[in-house]
């Protein structure tokens, strides 16, 4: 990609069309705007208050796990933690983090004026506070909010539901309708908006992964709002679906919920492997190694991703033949995900590393992604996952994707790109602090989940055998240290806002591509006219 | 992409997103509500609800005045034009998954759920144990617990309905064809006899739902049978009304004078709907009614 350069450094934002307009000022700017950049801020402020909604969650749950026994909440209102401390993050932090980038960095990475479809971007934005008002107040109605589990198995979401599974079924329907329409955007600016010259191998590999991301999101959400529709009339309108006294099967529940599932986990993964590669080759000072194998990978990755939803269901009784087909085609899934350790590890190799804090999130997620997807390879194999399933291995084993993984690239990405936004350096003694302390304190919360794991220990049940209470505290102190550490990245941000080191236009000295050829902060309105790649 | 520099129209502020999210807002919180008063009856969900599809109306009309308002106006460049184009396909290929959701329950329930439940495969015992007696056939006609029902026959009002949506592509075809003919009086006679034939599908679609629920005992809890049965057909008709309503408001359009051979993107997502919808139905025909 040093193939992008730019014809005249003035291809920013000086020619404006007379309608064309500077920030406006006050809420409305906000509730209204269609700017890409504002719109991406709105997302990455929503993810980021709903990373920490989530966690204050997490907390509660690692609280009532510090000893044996029950101690500070009822069983009830456990379960209610656990699943919609996973609601929150997958549909709350995660998605919109990503959704947030790809709306910042897109129109930018590819030289368009802002994303195809300006108005609709603002309407999949501001569905998700609404979304998530509705999922969150359920909470606090009679009956407590969805207990089940954020996979809400059927029957657990059917028969033994609280009164609220209704309104849970809601904001799933309109957070999907929000991925969708952001997915669409996603797809046609991609597709469509390119400035002239740049061609398909040109893109950035943020551009890449997002696209594939956006389809797995188009093809996947309305196969999520079809489960919750199910769950809905099993629940109130007197359907059978996931109830065998009709015909139906509750197993038939999983299999439809994981078509979506599957394909979702590397949603959640696709745009980091994109933010990394552009990470690591900017402080190694060298070319990513293997640009044309890293994409098919991504590809490869997206396809396999609708074969393997069974895995997740190994002993729920499938025919053998079933089970070894799924087996086999997740264990396929190491292969690109290799391939991309691989190049990372080789665009590192002998180059002039320097590693400020956007590089040390980096290595660090591809050390602890690659944990994480080794225990990965373990719950593959059918014959151990039936002694791994549903134990705390589990836990630690997404949890090593989802936090080192999605979080970490995430926070590379967030230090990697806040010049370019705020137009001031982060502190970086700060951002080194942030960084040290969340991957020791990360790395005791999950690690010893594997022990917990491997020697019995159940997920999602507030009690446990004493023999467990010493790795659990070990994994509460963790988990708060890890909680508080996040604050300091709070701080960080606030403090690049307001203020610091004037950041240049390219304040990385590896770092490529468009979004480094105009000033920062980044215009409100850049490449009005796209500029010419050669 | 462009060799040539259009400009990309990029709107100013507007108010129809939020708008738009704070109807979608009413109806999933009305919604929710509502669903769950229906055992206690009583309650404003309801009302919520009908809020919430009257912002929503409200946005639709006044977001789509604006865009036909810019687009007559010359705002649009062939390059939007694609936008608008790529949108709407990527929006329909969600609608085939959402389908997809439907038809997979209806495979899984018929070739996998309902024989296990009696006794295929390694389920002896299941069907021994748990549900002595139980039959597997499809249609399921009486359920492991013994619900009864009768299975909906594909001739008469299927068959009529088929006919009917499958005449209406054929002439939506035609009223396209005007379009790129620019034959204004041909245009607005083919796609008012489409509107005609999808209304005339709804009417027949409401016979076969009252001849299910009162005189066959076919209703949505008569069992796996009647669940595939009524959502997948009644989320088909829920499209099918749509579709009228969007081919009604191009023939207001058509009679406007609005569209040209070059340029007529709403004219397109009309018709691509349109067939999506009797795509949808030939699939439904096929594995909900003949097999």
């Amino acid at each position: 990609m040093s193939t992008i350069t730019q014809d005249s450094p003035a291809a920013q934002d000086d020619h404006h069309d007379d309608h064309h307009h500077g920030a406006p000022k006050g809420i409305m700017r906000w509730l209204l705007t269609t700017n890409h950049k504002d719109i991406g801020t709105l997302y990455l402020w929503f993810s980021f208050i709903m990373f920490l909604t989530g966690g204050a969650m997490a907390m509660v749950i690692r609280a009532e796990l510090f000893q044996p026994g029950l101690q500070l909440v009822e069983p009830n209102f456990f379960n209610q933690m656990t699943t919609v401390h996973g609601l929150v993050m997958v549909f709350g932090a995660v998605m919109p983090a990503f959704t947030g980038l790809a709306n910042w960095l897109i129109p930018m990475m590819i030289g368009a004026p802002d994303m195809a479809l300006p108005r609709m971007n603002n309407w999949s934005f501001w569905i998700l506070p609404f979304a998530f008002a509705i999922l969150l107040s359920s909470l606090f109605m009679e009956g407590g909010g969805p207990n089940f589990g954020w996979t809400f198995y059927a029957p657990l979401s059917t028969t033994y539901s609280p009164d609220s599974t209704a309104l849970f079924v809601f904001s799933v329907h309109i957070m999907g309708m929000s991925s969708i329409m952001g997915a669409i955007n996603v797809v046609v600016t991609i597709v469509n908006m390119r400035a002239p010259g740049m061609t398909w191998m040109k893109l950035p590999l943020f551009v890449w992964t997002w696209l594939i991301t956006a389809f797995l999101l188009i093809a996947v959400m309305p196969v999520l709002a079809g489960t919750v529709t199910m769950v809905l009339t099993d629940k109130y309108f007197g359907t059978s679906f996931f109830d065998a006294a009709g015909g139906g099967d509750p197993v038939m529940f999983q299999h439809i919920f994981w078509f979506f599932g599957h394909p979702e986990v590397y949603i959640m993964i696709l745009p980091s492997f994109g933010i990394i590669s552009a990470i690591v080759p900017a402080f190694s000072r060298k070319r990513l190694f293997g640009y044309s194998s890293m994409v098919y990978a991504t590809a490869s990755i997206a396809i396999l991703s609708f074969l393997v939803w069974a895995h997740h269901m190994f002993t729920t009784g499938m025919p053998v033949f079933a089970e070894l087909f799924f087996m086999y085609c997740t264990m396929l899934i190491a292969v690109p995900t290799g391939v991309k350790v691989f190049n990372w590890v080789a665009t590192m190799w002998r180059g002039s590393i320097s590693f400020e804090t956007p590089m040390l999130f980096a290595v660090a997620f591809i050390i602890l992604f690659t944990i994480g997807g080794f225990s990965g390879l373990m719950l593959a194999i059918t014959p151990v996952d039936f002694q791994y399933h549903d134990t705390y291995f589990v836990v630690a084993h997404f949890h090593y994707v989802l936090v080192t993984g999605a979080i970490f690239s995430i926070m590379a990405g967030a230090y990697y790109w806040l010049p370019k936004w705020t137009g001031n350096m982060y502190d970086e003694k700060l951002g080194r602090i942030h960084f040290w302390c969340s991957v020791i304190s990360v790395n005791v919360l999950f690690f010893p989940m594997h022990f917990l794991g491997l020697a019995g220990m159940p997920r999602r049940i507030p009690d446990y055998a004493v023999q467990f209470a010493d790795v659990n505290q070990i994994v509460s102190i963790g988990g708060f240290a890890f909680g508080l550490s996040q604050l300091i990245f709070l701080a960080v941000v606030i403090k690049c806002i307001r203020g610091g080191e004037k950041a240049s236009a390219k304040p990385w000295d590896g770092s490529e591509g468009l979004e480094w050829t105009l000033p920062s902060p980044a215009p409100y309105h850049s490449f009005s006219t796209p500029p010419e790649i050669k | 992409m462009t060799s040539k520099h259009e400009h990309y129209y990029v709107p100013a502020q507007s108010a129809w997103p939020i708008i738009g999210a704070l109807g979608l807002f009413l109806i999933a919180f009305g919604a929710g509500s509502y669903v769950q008063q229906l055992k206690t009856d009583g309650g404003s969900g309801g009302f919520i609800l009908l809020a919430g599809i009257a912002i929503i109306i409200f946005m639709i009309f006044g977001w789509f005045r604006t865009v036909i308002a810019e687009s007559m106006s010359g705002l649009y460049s062939k390059q939007m034009d694609r936008s608008f184009r790529q949108g709407m396909s990527w929006f329909i290929f969600s609608e085939v998954m959402f389908f997809a959701a439907f038809f997979g329950a209806l495979l899984y329930a018929r070739m996998i759920a309902v024989p296990w439940l009696g006794g295929d495969s390694n389920n002896a015992m299941t069907n021994e144990v748990l549900w002595p007696g139980f039959e597997a056939v499809w249609p399921l006609v009486m359920t492991p617990d013994g619900t009864r029902t009768e299975a909906m026959g594909w001739t008469g009002l299927p068959l009529y309905n088929t006919i009917i949506l499958l005449t209406s592509s054929v002439t939506l075809h035609f009223a396209h064809v005007s379009l790129e003919k620019e034959k204004r009086s041909a245009i607005a006679i083919w796609l008012g006899i489409t509107i005609l034939l999808g209304m005339g599908f709804l009417v027949l679609q409401a016979e076969e739902y009252i001849h299910a629920y009162q005189e066959m005992g076919l209703t949505l809890s008569s069992g796996v049978y009647g669940n595939t049965f009524f959502l997948l057909t009644g989320f088909h008709g829920m499209h099918v009304t749509l579709g009228t309503v969007f081919l009604m408001v191009l023939f207001l359009r058509v009679l406007k004078g609005h569209f040209t051979p070059e340029k007529h993107f709403a004219f397109q997502a009309g018709s691509w709907y349109w067939h999506f919808v009797d795509v949808v139905w030939l699939c439904l025909f096929i594995f909900v009614y003949v097999l």
